[in-house]
C-alpha cells in the first residue's frame, strides 16, 4: 500500500542530488567530530614539544644560531693554576658524583608537521582545540541568536498591534546602544559573583545570543508581514487553523530562506567576534584556546616571519565557514520545492 | 490560410515571417512569464510538455513558431489583435518584435518593419525604433510607472531624450499629451505621483507615454486585462480614437474575445505557439474555420442565455447536462443576513484613527441583507472598491487587520455569528470556507498537495482521525475534482492555474462545508479553464447542495452561476434581485452603465 509511503521527492533527496551538498555536509560533520574529539586527538597541547617556534616539516628545520664567544681556531691558552686553586681536590669527587646524577632533558623536536608556537606548543593541536571552542561559540550563539530573533520576528510580524510596537520597541532599544557596550553589558550582568552560568565559553555564548538578534528579528519580523496577508495563511485560518499552527506550520517554511542565510552568515560573524571578545578578556580563558585567541597570537610571531600558526587558524577557518555556507545554502533550496528538479 | 485579402494593395507595416522563438536552457528555471514549459501549460487536464512545445534539442526549447514558425502580418492603419489563452505564445511573439525577451532567448525567422528586418538588427538600430516607431503599453500600469517619481518627471524623460527638447518645451508636450488621453485636469497631474491616480488614470499615462514620439505602431499587451469593465470601455474608445487620428497600427494582444470584436480589424488566434487560424476579425469571429477557435468561442459564459453547463474545450461530445434543478425555494436558508456592516479603523496621526465604511454605512439601515437558501448561489457583483470582497471576509469572519466587530445580523443556520464562543469557532469554520481568486496565492507554497489536503481533516479530526481513511477520502476527491491522484506527491507550482484552482476547491470540500464563498474564484483563470471551473461548481452544487456565495466583477459570469444577484457600488447595494430579470431590464442607473460596459461579441 503507497499510503503511508514517505514523500520521494522530500527535502533530503532534493538536498542529496548535488554532490556539493554533500561534500559540504561532510566537512562540517568532520569538524563538529574534530570538535568533539578534540580531548582525544589532541588533549596534552599545553605541552613544550619542541623547540620554540619550529617551523613545520615541509620548510625544515630553523638554522642553528650562530654560536655565541670566539670563533674557532682561536688559540686559548690554558693557564694551570690548580697549584694556588683550593677547590683543585674537590673536583675529581664533583665530576664523579655528577655523572652518577642521571638528568634527562625532553628532546625538544627541531620540526613539527604544522609547526610549533613561541611556548613550542604543537600548532596543530592547538588547531584542534580551537575547533572545539570556535565552532562551539560560533555555531551555539548563531543558533541561539536565530532562535531569538525567529521567534521575536515571528510574534511581531503576526501579531501586529501592541505585540509589535512593544517588540519593536526593545528592538530599538537594543540597536540604539553601542554593539560593543551591549557586550559589555551583558558580561557585567553574566559574570558577577553567583551568576548561575559558568565562566568561559557558556558565557560567551550567551553573550554573543543575546546581542546578535536584532538583525534576524527585523529580517524575520518583515517576512511574516509580508505572509500573514496572504491567501493561503487566511485560508488557512478559514479551515480553522489556531495562530501557532498557522505562524510555523504555514509561515515559517515561507521565511526558511532568510532564517538560513542569516544563520549561516551570524556563524561566521560570531566566530570572528570571539576573537575580539577574547582579545578584549571577554572570551575564552588564558587556559583555552580557540582560532581567534591563535590569530591573536600570531600578530606577534608574523613580525618575526613565523607564519604557521596563522596559516593552521586561518585554514581552519575558511574551510569550515565555506563548507557551511555550502551547507545552509544546500539546506534553502532544498527546502524550496520550487528548485524541484531544477538542476 | 493564406495572407488577408485586405493587405493586399498596400505594403504592409509590419510582417513577421516564420518566427520561431527558443530560449536556451538555462541553470535555474526562468521565473514566472517565461517559466518551464510545465508551468505554461495553463490548460486544466494535464500538465508537462505539450506536443508543440516538446523541445527535441535538449539544450534549448521551443516557446513559438511550432515546425512552420508564425507567420503574421500588420498593415498600416489597422488594430490586428493576438489571441490565445496563457501559454499560447502570444506575449512571446509580440515581446520578440522590438527583442523585449529574456536574454536566454534566441529568435529564428523574419521580422520585417518598414522592410527593415528586426531580427538581424544591431542594437542601436534596434533601439532607435523602441518608443520611438514603435511604443509599447503593458498589462499592469502600476508597476510599469515608477512609484518614486512624478508623472511629470517620467513623461518628460523621454521626450528629451528622444525629441531633445528643453524641459520647459517637454513640459508642455506632456501636458498636451495628459489631454489628448483625457486626463482632466494635465497641468496639476504632472505634479502626482503614480498612486495618487486611479488604475485607468495610470494607463492613461502609460499610453500618453507611448504617444509621446508618435509612433507608427502600438503594441499593447492586455492593456485593460486589470481595470475595471467600465474603465475598460473608455481605454478602449481612447486607444481606437489615438489609432485613427495619429494613423497608427495596433497590435492588440487579448485574451478576451469580446474586446477583441471591439477594437480589431484582424484576428490571429494563436495556441501552443502556433498560428491556429488567421483573418478579418468579422470572419473569425463570426464564422470560425478551426477547432480551437470554435471551441473558445463556445465556452464563454453569456450575459443573455442561461445555459445550465458550459461547452469545455476538449469536450469532444456535447457535455452531459444534468437537467437544470431550479434552486428550491423551500430549501432551508443556510445563512441570513440583516443590515450587515463593516468598517475599518484607519490610524490618523499618532494616537487618532476614523473609521473608513468599506461595506454599507455608518448608520443602522445602510447595511447588506439576504437570505442564502441550501443549494442556492448569491452572485455579488460590483468594480474594485465596491466592498464585495469585504462583503465575503466579513461573511467568513476573516475581516483582517484594523476591522471592527460588524454591525448588523449574521444568522447561520438560524445562529448568530457574534454568539459563538472562541471553542465553537473552528467547528463552525469548518461548515464555511471560502475559494480565493489568486489560485497561486492560495496554496501554501511549501506544502505538497497531499499535505494541503490532509491538514484541514487533521485539523477537525475528520474520519476518526484514521490517516487511512482521510487518505483514502482525498483521493476521492481529487477524483471528483478531475485530477489524478499523482497530484498528491507534488507541490502548488507544478500546476497551472485551473489545476490550483481545483486544488483549492478541493482543500474545502475536505471539510464538507455547507457554504463556500468564492471570492472571484474563477478570474484569474483563462476562459476554457473558467468554463471547466465553473461547470465543476455547478456539479458539486448540484451533488452536495452547497450554497455559494460568488463574488465576481465580471458579469456574464455570475449570470451563467447565481440565481440572485447583488449589484454593489461603495459599499452600498444599489439593486438586488433574481438574476434573470435584472439582467434583462436593470432598473438602478449603475447597473445598466455596468451591463452597457461588457464587451460583447455581435455575433
Amino acid at each position: 500500500m503507497t499510503a503511508q509511503r514517505p514523500d520521494p521527492a522530500g527535502a533530503w533527496h532534493r538536498f542529496a542530488a548535488s554532490r556539493v551538498n554533500l561534500s559540504a555536509l561532510a566537512v562540517v560533520l568532520f569538524f563538529a567530530v574534530l570538535a568533539l574529539a578534540a580531548g582525544v586527538v589532541a588533549p596534552h597541547w599545553q605541552r613544550e614539544v619542541a623547540v620554540a617556534n619550529a617551523p613545520p616539516g615541509i620548510v625544515g628545520p630553523a638554522p642553528a644560531p650562530a654560536p655565541v664567544g670566539l670563533a674557532p681556531g682561536h688559540p686559548v691558552s690554558r693557564l694551570d693554576i690548580s697549584a694556588v686553586d683550593p677547590l683543585a681536590p674537590l673536583y675529581d669527587e664533583w665530576s664523579r658524583r655528577a655523572a652518577a646524577i642521571h638528568n634527562e632533558q625532553p628532546v625538544l623536536a627541531a620540526t613539527r608537521p604544522w609547526g610549533a608556537d613561541r611556548e613550542g606548543r604543537d600548532v596543530f593541536a592547538k588547531a584542534v582545540q580551537g575547533t572545539r571552542v570556535s565552532i562551539g561559540v560560533g555555531v551555539l550563539s548563531a543558533l541561539l541568536a536565530t532562535l531569538i530573533g525567529t521567534l521575536l520576528g515571528a510574534c511581531a510580524g503576526f501579531a501586529g498591534g501592541w505585540v509589535d510596537d512593544a517588540l519593536e520597541w526593545l528592538y530599538s532599544v537594543f540597536t540604539s546602544v553601542p554593539g560593543i557596550l551591549l557586550v559589555f553589558t551583558f558580561a557585567a550582568l553574566l559574570t558577577h559573583k553567583g551568576s548561575p552560568v559558568p565562566k568561559g565559553v557558556p558565557t560567551l555564548i550567551l553573550i554573543l545570543g543575546l546581542v546578535g538578534w536584532p538583525g534576524i528579528y527585523r529580517l524575520v519580523r518583515a517576512e511574516f508581514l509580508k505572509h500573514v496577508g496572504r491567501d493561503y495563511v487566511r485560508a488557512a485560518e478559514a479551515m480553522g487553523a489556531g495562530p501557532a499552527r498557522r505562524m510555523f506550520r504555514h509561515i515559517l517554511p515561507n521565511t526558511s530562506h532568510v532564517v538560513l542565510v542569516q544563520l549561516s552568515g551570524h556563524v561566521v560573524g560570531f566566530i570572528k567576534s570571539e576573537v575580539i571578545l577574547s582579545f578584549l578578556g571577554l572570551g575564552v580563558e588564558v587556559d583555552e584556546v580557540s582560532w581567534g585567541s591563535m590569530l591573536a597570537e600570531s600578530q606577534s610571531e608574523l613580525i618575526l616571519g613565523h607564519w604557521w600558526q596563522l596559516a593552521a587558524a586561518t585554514a581552519m577557518m575558511a574551510v569550515f565557514v565555506t563548507a557551511f555556507s555550502f551547507l545552509t545554502d544546500g539546506l534553502r533550496d532544498a527546502l524550496d520545492p520550487k528548485l524541484r528538479g531544477v538542476a | 490560410m493564406s495572407g488577408d485579402d485586405a493587405v493586399v494593395g498596400t505594403p504592409p507595416l509590419l510582417s513577421i515571417e516564420g518566427l520561431r522563438v527558443f530560449f536556451r536552457a538555462a541553470v535555474r528555471a526562468p521565473r514566472k512569464r517565461w517559466a518551464a514549459p510545465s508551468s505554461l501549460d495553463a490548460h486544466g487536464g494535464r500538465v508537462g510538455h505539450s506536443p508543440a512545445l516538446g523541445a527535441l534539442d535538449t539544450s534549448r526549447w521551443q516557446a513559438v513558431g511550432g515546425e512552420q514558425g508564425v507567420s503574421l502580418v500588420v498593415p498600416e492603419n489597422s488594430t490586428v489583435a493576438l489571441v490565445g489563452e496563457s501559454g499560447s505564445g502570444k506575449s512571446v511573439t509580440a515581446m520578440s518584435i522590438l527583442n523585449l525577451l529574456p536574454a536566454n532567448a534566441v529568435r529564428e525567422g523574419r521580422i520585417l518593419f518598414q522592410g527593415q528586418d528586426l531580427v538581424t538588427a544591431a542594437p542601436a538600430a534596434l533601439r532607435a525604433i523602441r518608443g520611438r516607431r514603435i511604443a509599447c503599453v503593458f498589462q499592469d500600469p502600476m508597476s510599469s510607472l515608477n512609484p518614486v517619481l512624478t508623472i511629470g518627471r517620467q513623461l518628460c524623460e523621454p521626450l528629451i531624450l528622444h525629441q531633445g527638447l528643453s524641459p520647459r518645451q517637454a513640459l508642455a508636450q506632456a501636458e498636451a499629451l495628459l489631454a489628448e488621453v483625457r486626463l482632466s485636469d494635465p497641468a496639476q497631474r504632472l505634479k502626482r505621483y503614480p498612486h495618487q491616480l486611479s488604475g485607468g488614470q495610470q494607463q492613461r499615462v502609460m499610453i500618453a507615454m507611448a504617444m509621446a514620439c508618435q509612433p507608427q505602431l502600438l503594441i499593447a499587451d492586455e492593456p485593460t486585462t486589470a481595470l475595471d469593465v467600465t474603465v475598460q470601455r473608455e481605454i478602449l474608445a481612447l486607444l481606437a480614437r489615438l489609432k485613427v487620428q495619429h494613423r497608427m497600427s495596433m497590435l492588440f494582444i487579448s485574451h478576451d474575445l469580446g474586446v477583441v470584436a471591439e477594437v480589431a480589424d484582424h484576428v490571429v488566434v494563436m495556441r501552443h505557439g502556433e498560428v491556429r487560424e488567421h483573418g478579418p476579425a468579422a470572419q473569425v469571429l463570426r464564422a470560425p474555420a478551426d477547432a480551437y477557435t470554435r471551441a473558445l468561442l463556445a465556452c464563454r459564459t453569456s450575459l443573455q442565455s442561461g445555459a445550465a453547463r458550459l461547452q469545455t474545450l476538449d469536450a469532444v461530445q456535447p457535455p452531459a447536462a444534468p437537467s437544470p434543478l431550479p434552486p428550491d425555494p423551500e430549501a432551508p436558508v443556510v445563512l441570513a443576513v440583516q443590515d450587515l456592516r463593516q468598517h475599518y479603523w484607519v490610524r490618523r496621526g499618532l494616537w487618532g484613527r476614523t473609521p473608513f465604511h468599506a461595506l454599507g454605512g455608518a448608520a443602522p439601515g445602510e447595511g447588506v441583507s439576504f437570505a442564502l437558501r441550501r443549494g442556492g448561489t448569491l452572485g455579488v457583483v460590483g468594480e474594485s472598491g465596491s466592498g464585495k470582497t469585504t462583503l465575503g471576509m466579513t461573511l467568513l469572519r476573516l475581516p483582517g487587520r484594523g476591522a471592527a466587530p460588524y454591525e448588523g445580523q449574521v444568522l447561520f443556520k438560524g445562529r448568530e455569528l457574534r454568539s459563538l464562543r472562541h471553542a465553537e469557532l473552528p467547528a463552525w469554520r469548518r461548515q464555511m470556507q471560502v475559494v480565493f481568486q489568486n489560485p497561486y496565492a492560495s496554496l501554501n507554497p511549501r506544502m505538497s498537495i497531499r499535505d494541503a489536503l490532509l491538514e484541514p481533516m487533521r485539523l477537525h479530526r475528520l474520519h476518526g482521525g484514521g490517516i487511512a481513511e482521510q487518505e483514502a477520502h482525498v483521493r476521492a476527491l481529487l477524483d471528483k475534482v478531475g485530477l489524478a491522484t499523482s497530484a498528491l506527491d507534488k507541490y502548488p507550482h507544478e500546476f497551472s492555474g485551473g489545476q490550483r484552482q481545483r486544488i483549492a476547491i478541493a482543500r474545502c470540500l475536505t471539510l464538507q462545508p455547507e457554504v463556500l464563498v468564492l471570492d472571484e474564484a474563477v478570474s484569474a483563470l483563462d476562459i476554457s479553464v473558467q468554463a471547466q471551473v465553473l461547470n465543476l461548481l455547478k456539479d458539486l452544487q448540484a451533488e452536495l447542495g452547497l450554497a455559494y456565495v460568488f463574488i465576481s466583477h465580471d458579469l456574464s459570469v455570475v449570470r451563467f452561476m447565481a440565481d440572485e444577484v447583488m449589484v454593489m457600488q461603495g459599499g452600498r447595494v444599489v439593486e438586488q434581485g433574481p438574476t434573470g430579470p435584472i439582467w434583462a431590464s436593470p432598473s438602478h442607473p449603475y447597473s445598466r452603465q455596468l451591463l452597457a460596459a461588457v464587451p460583447r461579441l455581435a455575433v
